[in-house]
């Protein structure tokens, strides 16, 4: 790639707060690094973990995650189902060597555009620091050092017919 | 091919909206069509300066019939402001509807971002999830949910009675909750009412005890709403009924009792006249108070210790009620629940609280006001009866009038409230007529916006108010000269003349700001309402939905929703009655169907879902032992559909394949 | 408690009895003292106003020196000093490029200063570490009758006011209440007692003195008590230029407020410090506590003597 990297940060905004902040941020004609790319739910709640891991597979560099803050959920409490989720990621994604810094939940509530702008920079900052995660590049390279050492491996010897009694 | 939707080959059509110079200016729409043109699945790939102008509509219809199109996806604003314009385009097109998908390339990339490569860049990134999510999106009802005719409207001042009156006289049934003993709020507080100075009172009592007597509404003062719970069409209300230790039904009003009270001078204070009066134990608010129903305050009321009843008195008021037995004072807090279909929320403002400005003297001088104080006092039904005297007994010959207390400040409250600038002028007239003292104003700027306002200040400069341009630094009692010993000095910069003043004057007047009351966050929690980064409970969009909430069903009316003058209050409270009547007098809401369901066949029964649903809508199945959605109740958050850890929960609209296919699409280069 | 001590040019010299009557009245209480060691001139509003970042650069020097003398925190009994030094913590903090400058500045001296240091005035020290309650246990002659106005001058209220009310503040009307003193109502507690303009533009300087003296007396005040000691340098030092061009300027008499007297020879009402009414509350001497360094002597003035008898 000749152009310098950026990072690629894939946002969920719940719809009721985070994602009208954001259209705040705009009609108030805010400025912020563009680098994320939303994706809009109804609520933080629907925010599956496969979803998260998903965007890291496919070449994010980070995720956000923005919903109603605490007690002001537009269900009542798919925030907190969100929270809870987000601490049992956290430590998985420490173990699997993706940085906790990579994946953050932020609460912006409908009337904070300025958060919106103040957090997506802050995250593209911090994560352009981290440099780029690129997990697809490295399942292609893991899976080219597979196809390199396959000839050095004795085949198994092939089990005949499974009979069964 | 999409397995998806079987055989069906999608064939989709894609339009950028230039939005004029909104998006064109920084996202490039004409490369932006051509790059989702060679994208696959899209039949044809347009950019357009107005999507959602008419002919742009018209261009969906024209090329879904003539293209065969049955995906549309538009790239433009936010699907927050026009999703459902172009829904319902794509629907007059021959298509559901819900083949629609939007794009946000205005809000979310052109007003926010500088660089017209980068911005191009998101935009194509956006562009590519949407082509490949609509190729997943199916057939889709929208959901029709009965509304109850029924309304509650919260709060009676002139907002809330004015809003009640529209609906009541529409045939609608109407309860009316009021925290206060009394409906009228603030404006039964005011003399007179700014440009025309009509009587307050004279304007507001006719609309109130049409509020008390019309047959569509309940009315319950000295009540507060507790919960609500249910959703848009569907509320159900509990509401508290604070007891007055009176039977409303049996009072007639007649005060026999006030008189009668063992307490024979007046002792309290007095709420109502902002403390400048005295009240009895038992009392009525105001003598055109609706209900017209004393009331008996238990912190005071010699029956009761500490709001325990101690039957310690006399009770010379029972004696004096006689046959009408009006007076129980065993009764009890009741606690009341309906059902309603729509609310609206006109809880109101309360005035700046002096006490954060200590250089204005407030409470250290006393012949420091603030203006609800003082249209008491020029009130002829005030605690003086109209006589301008101050707390130290005199008649000020020299009144200073302070704007912008607690507005336009960055230390106390930054927005303007509106009405600071037309009451005070009001005050000053009101305090001439009645003292002929010299009066002063004390301004930053004169806002003046209304139909006949300006011409009220011109009305003003002629009557010989003097206006001075400076916000006031300090009202202090220390003298610099002999003339200045015994009198207020009020030291403000001059600014059009150029000169630091000192103006000595026998009484101050405090125009204090509107702010949001002091428990608008819980009230908007129970509203399941936001509110604004100042405290006013949020509209829907500032122009176009002023009375709307993000909630459906849920409406704002006057001051809560942002300061106010009473004729604004007015419109708004109508509009809000409107905006409720469009959901009764249709019968029916319709909502999306972004509902979720079980698939059966592949649901294990774990029951992991069914605690999850705020709503109590997933239940177990007692015959097959697998977990079924009520569509009825699902509001569509989707944390069950993530939650479900065999994935056998599907949510319409936002199920994981459409999803999935997003992510993709952001990522994939190509 | 053990505080390091920057006493700044003042209390060395014309302000000597403030730190004659502090450093006594913090023994008594237990809290110790380390002067810093080759302190120097903070610059105060002087330095301030030719060249800030320069300023700022004199002033960390002796935040290092403390940093380095390793106590907590740092005493700055001048209200101009207290005021410079924390300006520079706050200008050190706010700009990149004024804390490049100043940490440059003391590499050269081997010294650097990390930001961490409180500067701390003895009114807050008094009323919020040691306690009123504390203080109310030695004293041993409650000044009792003795009419108080409390003059807190503008350095330490404006533009920070940490440790109390920026309009109205109270501590040091609560610490002189404690021992015994009562306060009249002074509506002038922070305003500007003309500062060095008493040097530079001596008219306007000397009303501004002049106005703080009046109200003093026309409110019934026995004597003012100060926390500066150009405060009290301007309130007490010239009162002869005052008599001379405002004495016949009359004002309500104190003692009978319908009658008006010329302001003149109630001008010699006492300026102290508040550090030497608690020296004296704790029976601590005159002499000690430097009370003969002021211009008008420690008897009551002219607007509280008794009423001359009738003729």
């Amino acid at each position: 790639m000749t152009k310098e990297w950026t990072p690629r940060i894939v946002a969920f905004f719940c719809n009721w707060c985070t994602y009208t902040a954001a259209d705040l941020a705009g009609v108030s004609r805010m400025k912020y690094a563009a680098n994320t790319r939303t994706i809009r739910l109804m609520c933080s709640g629907r925010v599956d973990p496969q979803f998260i891991l998903e965007a890291f597979a496919r070449g994010a560099d980070g995720v956000l995650i923005g919903g109603c803050h605490p007690n002001d959920c537009h269900y009542g409490e798919g925030n907190y189902k969100m929270l809870r989720r987000f601490a049992l990621l956290q430590r998985m994604l420490k173990d699997l060597g993706i940085g906790e810094e990579r994946l953050r939940l932020e609460w912006i509530s409908a009337a904070e555009g300025e958060k919106v702008k103040s957090v997506i920079n802050d995250m593209v900052k911090k994560i352009t620091a981290l440099g780029p995660l690129d997990l697809p590049g490295k399942f292609a390279d893991w899976d080219r050092e597979l196809t390199e050492l396959a000839p050095a491996v004795e085949p198994a010897p092939v089990e005949s017919a499974v009979t069964h009694a | 091919m999409d397995k998806v939707n079987g055989n069906h080959d999608v064939r989709i059509g894609f339009y950028v909206c230039q939005c004029g110079h909104n998006i064109a200016a920084m996202v490039d729409c004409a490369e932006l069509a051509k790059y989702v043109g060679q994208l696959p699945n899209v039949v044809l790939s347009r950019d357009y300066k107005y999507m959602c102008s008419d002919p742009g509509q018209e261009l969906i219809q024209k090329d879904i019939k003539e293209f065969g199109l049955n995906r549309i996806v538009v790239a433009s604003c936010s699907p927050l402001l026009h999703e459902h314009t172009f829904r319902s385009a794509v629907e007059a097109g021959g298509l559901n509807p819900f083949f629609f998908h939007m794009v946000n390339i205005r809000e979310h990339v052109s007003w926010v971002h500088t660089d017209r490569a980068e911005a191009t860049a998101k935009a194509r990134a956006l562009a590519r999830a949407a082509i490949r999510r609509v190729a997943h999106h199916r057939a889709l009802e929208v959901k029709k949910v009965p509304v109850h005719p029924d309304v509650l409207v919260v709060g009676g001042g002139i907002a809330g009675i004015h809003a009640a009156l529209t609906l009541a006289k529409a045939g609608k049934k109407v309860y009316l909750v009021e925290r206060e003993p009394s409906i009228g709020g603030h404006m039964a507080k005011f003399d007179k009412t700014f440009p025309t100075l009509d009587c307050a009172a004279c304007i507001l009592t006719p609309k109130m005890s049409e509020v008390g007597s019309h047959p569509n509404i309940t009315l319950w003062s000295h009540s507060e709403v507790v919960k609500m719970d249910g959703y848009v069409g569907n509320y159900t209300v509990k509401i508290k009924r604070k007891p007055r230790y009176i039977n409303e039904d049996l009072c007639t009003g007649c005060q026999e009792c006030i008189s009668h009270c063992v307490y024979k001078e007046p002792k309290f204070h007095d709420d109502f006249n902002e403390g400048l009066g005295k009240r009895k134990p038992v009392y009525i608010p105001f003598p055109q108070a609706t209900p017209q129903v004393v009331l008996i305050d238990p912190e005071v009321c010699l029956n009761f210790k500490r709001g325990v009843l101690t039957d310690k008195c006399k009770k010379p008021c029972v004696e004096a009620c006689g046959d009408r037995k009006a007076i129980d004072f065993k009764q009890k807090e009741e606690l009341k629940e309906i059902k309603v279909g729509t609310i609206i929320v006109a809880t109101g403002f309360q005035t700046f609280d002096v006490g954060r400005m200590p250089q204005y003297g407030y409470g250290r001088y006393p012949n420091v006001y603030t203006a609800l104080e003082v249209e008491r006092l020029v009130n002829a039904s005030g605690p003086t009866a109209g006589d301008v005297i101050l707390r130290d007994g005199c008649h000020p010959k020299s009144i200073g009038i302070i704007h912008c207390v607690g507005s336009r400040d960055k230390n106390t409250n930054r927005w303007c409230s509106r009405v600071c600038c037309m009451y005070s002028m009001k005050l000053a007239h009101l305090l001439k007529e009645h003292t002929e003292a010299e009066i002063y104003n004390f301004y930053i700027d004169i806002r003046a916006p209304g139909k006949g306002y300006e011409e009220f200040y011109d009305k003003l400069l002629e009557e010989g108010v003097h206006f001075i341009r400076g916000r006031v630094g300090e009202v202090t009692d220390w003298a610099f000269i002999p003339e200045e010993e015994g009198k207020l000095v009020i030291r403000v910069e001059d600014t059009l003349a150029g000169v630091v003043r000192r103006i000595p004057v026998d009484m101050v007047v405090l125009a204090t700001g509107l702010e949001p009351q002091a428990d608008a966050q819980d009230v908007r929690r129970l509203f399941n309402m936001s509110c604004g980064s100042e405290g006013f409970f949020l509209e829907r969009h500032p122009k176009l939905a002023p009375v709307n909430t993000f909630t459906d069903g849920v409406y704002l009316a006057g001051c809560c929703q942002s300061p106010k003058d009473i004729p604004d209050s007015v419109a708004q409270a109508g509009a809000a009655a409107a905006e409720a009547m469009v959901l009764i007098d249709k019968g029916h809401i319709e909502q999306e169907p972004n509902t979720a369901f079980v698939v059966e066949a592949e649901c294990s029964g774990c029951k992991s879902c069914i605690p999850l649903c705020p709503y109590t809508a997933i239940t177990l199945n007692e015959g097959s032992k697998k977990a079924v959605i009520n569509e009825a109740l699902c509001k569509g958050c989707g944390t069950c559909v993530a939650a479900c850890p065999s994935g056998s929960i599907v949510q319409n609209l936002f199920d994981d394949e459409e999803v999935f296919s997003e992510i993709q699409g952001v990522l994939a280069y190509d | 408690m053990k505080y390091s001590y920057f006493p700044g040019c003042s209390l060395k010299g014309t302000g000597r009895a403030y730190e004659e009557s502090l450093l006594p009245v913090l023994k008594v209480l237990g809290v110790e003292l380390e002067e810093l060691d080759d302190w120097n001139c903070c610059g105060a509003t002087a330095y301030m106003a030719v060249d800030e970042v320069k300023a700022c650069v004199m002033a960390s020097r002796n935040l290092a020196i403390a940093e380095k003398a390793g106590h907590k925190e740092l005493l700055a009994p001048c209200s101009a000093c207290y005021l410079v030094l924390n300006k520079t913590k706050h200008y050190l903090h706010e700009s990149p490029v004024v804390e490049a400058v100043v940490q440059k500045a003391l590499r050269q001296a081997n010294l650097s200063y990390s930001g961490n240091t409180p500067v701390r005035h003895p009114l807050d020290v008094l009323v919020n570490n040691v306690g009123i309650e504390e203080i109310k246990k030695h004293v041993k002659h409650p000044l009792k009758g003795l009419k108080v106005a409390p003059y807190y001058g503008c350095q330490i209220v404006r533009p920070y006011a940490t440790f109390d009310d920026q309009y109205n503040p109270t501590t040091m009307d609560r610490l002189l209440e404690a021992i015994g003193c009562t306060m009249v109502t002074y509506p002038l507690k922070t305003r500007c007692c003309g500062g060095s303009l008493t040097g530079t533009l001596p008219e306007p300087g000397l009303l501004c003195s002049y106005i703080l003296l009046k109200e003093a007396i026309t409110r019934g005040a026995d004597l003012i008590a100060t926390v500066c000691p150009l405060c009290q340098f301007n309130l007490d030092c010239y009162r002869d230029k005052m008599v001379g061009r405002w004495g016949n300027e009359t004002i309500p008499d104190p003692r009978n407020k319908d009658a008006r007297v010329p302001v003149g020879p109630y001008l010699d009402i006492p300026v102290v410090f508040f550090t030497q009414l608690i020296g004296l509350a704790f029976g601590l001497s005159e002499k000690e506590l430097g009370l003969q360094r002021g211009f008008a002597p420690m008897r009551k003035p002219a607007c509280a003597q008794p009423q001359p008898a009738a003729a």
